[in-house]
């Protein structure tokens, strides 16, 4: 069974074309990374997948169901979908528990005792439950990347969007946030994530795709996209990404 | 302010040393040019204040603009008139504040919504504000306070307080809802993105994400506008509300001394500079409050 398929996606901004004809499938239970220059189209594809921005032409289906469709309630589809951003975006104005309680509690109604006790399940599990009344301000990036990640999990999400996790922060913060996905993937989370971690890549993905221009290039395990790429341009990439110190 | 005493207090924890020679030094001449600072202000403060002092006083004119503004004696004799004129305009000011508050609220909301369904009432919302925020507030007192009653509606009040009223509410209305949308504005589009991906709709993402946000972030501008409404309540009077300076122009006009006026200005200073200050603390706070978080 797939999670997601996308076919045939078309995204322009004005004149640029950021996605051309791209398609993809993420069995359940898979993580599917995808890696590529900034500007090559992975955050747009992530977003579009989000129904945050709307795509020129194609499809994308969930669990088989064209969300797609103008006429779908984009609430409903975003029940099943979470989302973490580069830039954490946590609430300012509400704890760490609130803003993990929010959508549980007013998307999902659940009861506030179950949504507070399940949260703290959470943030017991990755060791930020003494965070849970603090606000996001008095948090590291690190520690609120990771209440992003479990707010965007605490209403199971059949897959899991994640836009370049790592990259505001500090190298030394960026295990604590990977860790967390690492533990996600081994829950059997179905994912889609954007990096530039290309050791990180190696251990979740089941697929990887190199994306360039807006199309995939390359894709198939990370054994072989990352450790033996075929394609010149994935070669290219590789080698810069490789002369920055990142693999 | 961390910096005058040698010991520093770090997250709770003290950090004790023996300061250096060197240290010893600049802190003598930091001194040494807080003492020259200090000397040239009060020099300066004392020549350009004295001079405009002396200016005034040595005027031709100034006997007899004293007697008949600054006749302390009259002052008091008035003074509780014009007080008694005041509290009409503090009462108008609270029931015109928590009215303006709902109606702004409302304008705000409906202009910055993208419904289909409100599209009537987003172009109404947006030709209220067009219109109300380019005529002078004194025209649509008199419009309101004279026009309405000439209408002899049936059951329509004839009251000038509440006509009066009517007028400042409508204006201040479409201030202050202009004040809301731009701080509604003002929230970064991550911060919808994020509550809409977790499945809020928009119109809770408004009430729990957004509006939150954006009213803690105008509380400073729209404290401005409450000084303004206060001092504004004041342009009822053109209508025969006998607030402070409809007060203050009956005791005048009786005995053709101003000091009355001085005095309804002195009693409305008495209020609007403690709010002005405390809007002032609010800014700041605000302002390393918002700074604190850039930095983070």
């Amino acid at each position: 069974m797939n999670v997601l398929e996308v076919k045939n996606l078309r995204k322009s901004f004005e004149d640029n074309v950021v996605l051309n004809d791209l398609s993809l499938t993420v069995p359940d239970h898979t993580a599917t990374v995808l890696i590529g220059a900034s500007g090559s189209g992975k955050s747009t594809l992530l977003r579009c997948i989000n129904l945050l921005d709307t795509i020129d032409d194609g499809s994308i289906y969930l669990d088989g169901k064209e969300i797609s469709d103008p006429e779908i309630n984009v609430d409903e589809v975003r029940k099943n979908l979470g989302m973490v951003f580069q830039s954490f975006n946590l609430f300012p104005h509400m704890s760490v528990l609130d803003n993990i309680m929010l959508s549980p509690v007013r998307v999902h109604k659940l009861p506030k005792e179950q949504a507070r006790d399940e949260a703290m399940t959470l943030l017991r599990r990755f060791d930020l439950a003494d965070k849970a009344d603090q606000f996001p301000d008095r948090l590291s990036g690190g520690q609120q990347q990771r209440v992003a990640i479990i707010r965007s999990i605490a209403v199971k999400p059949r897959l899991l969007l994640l836009d370049e996790v790592t990259s505001a922060l500090d190298p030394v913060l960026v295990n604590e946030v990977l860790s967390i996905v690492r533990d996600l993937k081994a829950d059997g989370m179905a994912m889609v994530l954007a990096t530039h971690e290309m050791g990180f890549a190696t251990q979740v993905a089941d697929e990887v795709c190199f994306l360039k221009d807006g199309n995939i290039i390359e894709r198939g395990p990370a054994s072989q996209v990352i450790s033996a790429p075929q394609e010149a341009e994935t070669k290219d990439f590789l080698r810069r990404v490789h002369e920055a110190g990142r693999l | 302010m961390s910096n005058d005493s040698p010991a520093r207090e770090t997250s709770g924890r003290a950090l004790s040393w023996t300061p250096s020679q060197r240290e010893l030094e600049r802190q003598a001449s930091r001194k040494s040019i807080g003492r020259k600072k200090a000397l040239i202000a009060t020099l300066s403060s004392v020549i350009v204040i004295g001079s405009l002092i002396r200016l005034i006083v040595t005027s031709p004119g100034w006997q007899s603009v004293k007697d008949t503004f600054f006749d302390w004696s009259y002052g008091g004799e008035v003074l509780g008139a014009v007080a008694k004129g005041l509290i009409v305009n503090i009462r108008l000011t609270i029931i015109a504040a928590i009215l303006i508050g709902i109606f702004a609220m409302i304008l705000a909301l409906l202009r910055t919504s993208r419904s289909a369904a409100l599209t009537p009432f987003r172009i109404m919302a947006t030709a209220y504000v067009d219109i109300f925020r380019g005529v002078p507030l004194l025209l649509v007192i008199l419009l309101i306070g004279f026009g309405v009653p000439a209408l002899r509606i049936e059951g329509l009040t004839n009251s000038v307080l509440i006509l009066g009223t009517t007028a400042v509410v409508l204006t201040y209305s479409a201030y202050v809802a202009e004040v809301i949308r731009s701080g509604i504005l003002s929230i970064h589009p991550s911060q919808r993105a994020a509550a809409r991906s977790l499945g809020l709709s928009s119109s809770q993402t408004m009430r729990h994400v957004v509006l939150p946000q954006a009213l803690k972030r105008v509380v400073p501008p729209l404290l401005n506008d409450l000084v303004a409404l206060l001092k504004d309540t004041g342009l009822v009077s053109i209508l025969g509300v006998t607030d402070a300076v409809r007060a203050a122009q009956i005791a005048s006009s009786r005995t053709f001394n101003y000091t009355p006026y001085v005095t309804a200005a002195i009693l409305f200073l008495l209020i609007t500079i403690p709010l002005t200050r405390y809007t002032d603390r609010v800014l700041a706070k605000s302002m390393k409050r918002q700074n604190a978080q850039g930095a983070a």
